[in-house]
Parts: structure tokens; sequence; C-alpha cells
């Protein structure tokens, strides 16, 4: 029994560990051998499946692109129109939720959309296929253990990028604070708000506690981004896991999880770009 | 939860994208619709023009119809007044014709009597003469009451 429950849970450990790659000596090494880099490690599945995922959303959007521009007035093919649909639906929610003007919101918002979702999408393709795929070739023609083999195949059950969307988000929340008021009224707006007195020496003393408030409320918002996206694809992932030890009931089990998580995977795209072009208009909202 | 280098690698893979999303992808597209919307609008609105013409060429027609109605009823009055004026000039000149021929008939009718008589004069004096030569033959010389004969001619 102790032997099971050991094997059980390293197997789920297993499904969570990314592939690592690292430079130790000025060699490159994976997994284990990486255990004492810390940050400077590379989760080598994530990025190959996000790159990817990336390049197939952006190759495809391309193709469509590229009809379009050719004869502006054809008659759009099933294809074209889906994605045009696509690039309406987002222009719609960009345009309803963001009153200024910028050319990289809405493409911006469609990426995060597309991309989001794609990655998202993976946790749709069962838990144990693509692992056992990668251990058996590992195990075949690399000679290596299939359980040093690890392949994470949801980028976004992957903190770091979820993280790391959050933060290109940050840099323009910060970008276009400082682009629409200036430094000085970015400035102004982390100090001076929400209390805000006319007496010189009283707002001085609560310049720090608004500062304090502010960058809180400013920090919070990519923390929210990243961890929201990451908890509920991360919970979604340990529950397919789960679902998949269990044997021959995991069937319906499996189906029914995997039904409601088409709609967890669309709503969590749909809200991380929301919020994104929503945080971007507030950042670029002139007035507090 | 282990934070890595990974988040580097994605944000460039996140930048990239999104910067070819914005260069390359959206605005060929974005284009294309708007291109399409405004297609649809000119189609739209010249059906509208379209329809509003077709009801003004109807009205058109339909009064240039009921000109062309009147006017056709008012050639067929005119003809037929034409006509009427017509029959009636050929009747009045048909009976000028008839009285003159008529006329010309008389006259020739009264000369031809008025000869014939004159003949029938002489032939009646002639007799009337033969027969008062045969009478006087025997008593009256012809050439002493020539001059009485004369006179009864004359009467005759």
């Amino acid at each position: 029994m102790a032997a099971g429950e050991t094997s059980i849970s390293s197997h789920i450990q297993h499904h969570l560990t990314n592939a690592k790659m690292c430079s130790v000596n000025g060699e490159y090494v994976f997994n284990k051998a990486c255990s004492e880099s810390g940050f400077w490690v590379l989760h080598i599945d994530t990025l190959a499946w996000s790159i990817g995922l990336g390049i197939l959303f952006l190759w495809l959007f391309r193709i469509a692109a590229v009809k379009a521009g050719r004869d502006q007035l054809a008659v759009p093919g099933k294809f074209q129109c889906f994605v045009e649909m696509l690039i309406e639906f987002v222009d719609t929610n960009v345009k309803s939720t963001f009153h200024g003007k910028s050319k990289l919101i809405a493409p911006l918002a469609l990426t995060i959309f597309v991309w989001v979702f794609l990655m998202n999408l993976m946790d749709l393709v069962p838990v144990d296929v693509l692992p056992a795929l990668a251990g058996w070739i590992g195990a075949t023609f690399f000679g290596m253990d299939s359980h040093d083999v690890y392949m994470k195949i949801v980028p976004t059950t992957d903190i770091n990028t979820t993280v790391s969307l959050a933060l290109g988000v940050f840099v323009l929340m910060i970008g276009y604070s400082i682009k629409i008021k200036g430094v000085v009224g970015f400035i102004k707006e982390l100090t001076l708000h929400p209390f805000n007195t006319k007496n010189v020496y009283v707002q001085a003393l609560l310049v720090p506690f608004n500062l304090l408030l502010e960058v809180l409320a400013l920090i919070t918002k990519p923390f929210s981004l990243a961890l929201r996206l990451y908890g509920n694809l991360y919970a979604g992932e340990m529950i397919f896991i789960l679902i998949g030890i269990i044997g021959l009931l995991q069937l319906p089990l499996h189906f029914i999880w995997a039904v409601f998580h088409i709609l967890v995977i669309v709503l969590q795209a749909f809200v991380f770009m929301m919020l994104t072009i929503v945080y971007l208009s507030m950042a670029s909202a002139d007035n507090h | 939860m282990n934070l890595t280098l990974t988040i580097i690698g994605q944000m460039i893979a996140f930048a990239a994208f999104v910067l070819f999303c914005m260069k390359l992808v959206w605005p060929p597209l974005m284009n294309a619709i708007e291109a399409r919307q405004q297609k649809i609008a000119h189609g739209l609105a010249a059906t509208d023009r379209a329809e509003k013409d077709l009801a003004l060429a109807q009205d058109k027609a339909k009064d240039q119809l009921k000109d062309a109605k009147a006017q056709a009823a008012a050639i067929i009055e005119q003809a037929k007044k034409r006509e009427a004026k017509i029959i009636e000039e050929a009747a009045d000149k048909a009976n000028a014709e008839r009285e003159h021929i008529l006329a010309q008939a008389k006259a020739e009718v009264e000369a031809e009597g008025n000869r014939l008589r004159e003949d029938l004069r002489k032939q009646v004096a002639a007799l009337a003469i033969a027969g008062a030569e045969k009478i006087l033959q025997r008593s009256i010389d012809e050439a002493a009451h020539s001059d009485i004969l004369e006179k009864l001619v004359q009467e005759l």
C-alpha cells in the first residue's frame, strides 16, 4: 500500500514537472541535473509548446490575412470568415472598453485570446498520451530512463507562462500610463490618490499612504492576471491527472470533466483578454 | 511554483507574436473587413436608390400611359369630326353636281324641244304651203301670191 501510494504520488509529481534545461559549468544539462540552478533554468517543454502554438496561430491567421490582402472584395472562404469573425469579436470588445486610439491594443487582445486559448486547449489532450509518447521516444531513441523524460504539454499550467504574459501586460500598463499622463502625471496618480486635500502639509503626510495603496493596486493587477489563469488551468490539469489514475472508470469522468473544461479554457482566455483591455484602458484614462 | 528563466523566453516570444500580429495579421484583415463593409453599405444604398428609381419610373410610365390614352381619344375624336365633315362636303359636292347636270339636261331638253318645234313648224308650214299650193295651183299664181304666203309662214 505504501509503495502504491508512493508510485501514485510520484506519477502525479512526474506529470507536474517540466522538462528543464540549464547550463552547468558551461555545459547544457537537463532535468534533475538542473535542481541546483535556481532561476537559471529553461522549461523547454513549456517554451516549445507555447512557441509552437503561437506560430501555429500566427501562421493560420497570416494565411487568412494574405488572402484578404490579395483581393479585399473577394468572397471570403469559410476559414477566412472564421478568422474575420474572431477579429470582429475582439475588435468589438476592444472598442467597447478602450476608448483611446491605439494600433496595439486590438492585435494584442487577439494574440492573447487565441494564443492563451490554444495553450489551454492542450489540456483537452488526454493527460497520459503525450508524456508517455515522449517517455517512449526518450527510452527508445536516446537510451534514457522513461521516468527521467518530462513533458508538460499545457504551457498555461506553468506559472512562468502566465507570469510572463502578465508582466508583458504590466509593462504596457506602465508604458501607457506614462505615455498618456507623462511621468509627472503618473507619479501624481500614484501619490495624490485616493486621499487628497488642498492643504499641502496634510497632503505630504498622506503621500506615503497613497503610494502604498496605489502601488499595491497596480501590482495586484498583473498578479491577479497571472494567478487566475495559472490557478484555473493548473487545477483543471490536476483533476485530469487524478481522473487518469483511477483505471477504467476514468472514461465517463474524463469525458464529463473535459466537456466542462471546454467552457473553462475559453472563458479563461476571454477573461485574460478582457482584463488586459480593461487594465490598459484604465492605465490610459486621464482621470483617476 | 518555480519561477525560472523561462519567463524571459516567454516574454520575448509574447512580444514577437504581438508584433507579428500587429504588423502582418491585423491590418490586412481589418482592411478587408472594412472594405467589405463599405461595399455592402454601397450595395444597400444602391438597392434603396434603385427601388426609388423604380417607383418613379412606374409613376412616370403610368402618367405617360394616361397621356397617351387621352391623346389617342383626342385623335379619334378629331378623326370622327373630319370624317363627318368630309362626308358632308362630299354630299354637298354631289348635290351640286347633280343639280348642275340636271340643269344642263333640262336646258338641252328645252333646246332640243325648241329645235324640234321649229322643225315641226317649218314642216307644218311647208305642208300647209304644199297643201295650199295644191289647192291653189290651179287658181292662184304662185308669184302673185307669194307675199301672202310669206306672211303666213311668218305667222306660223
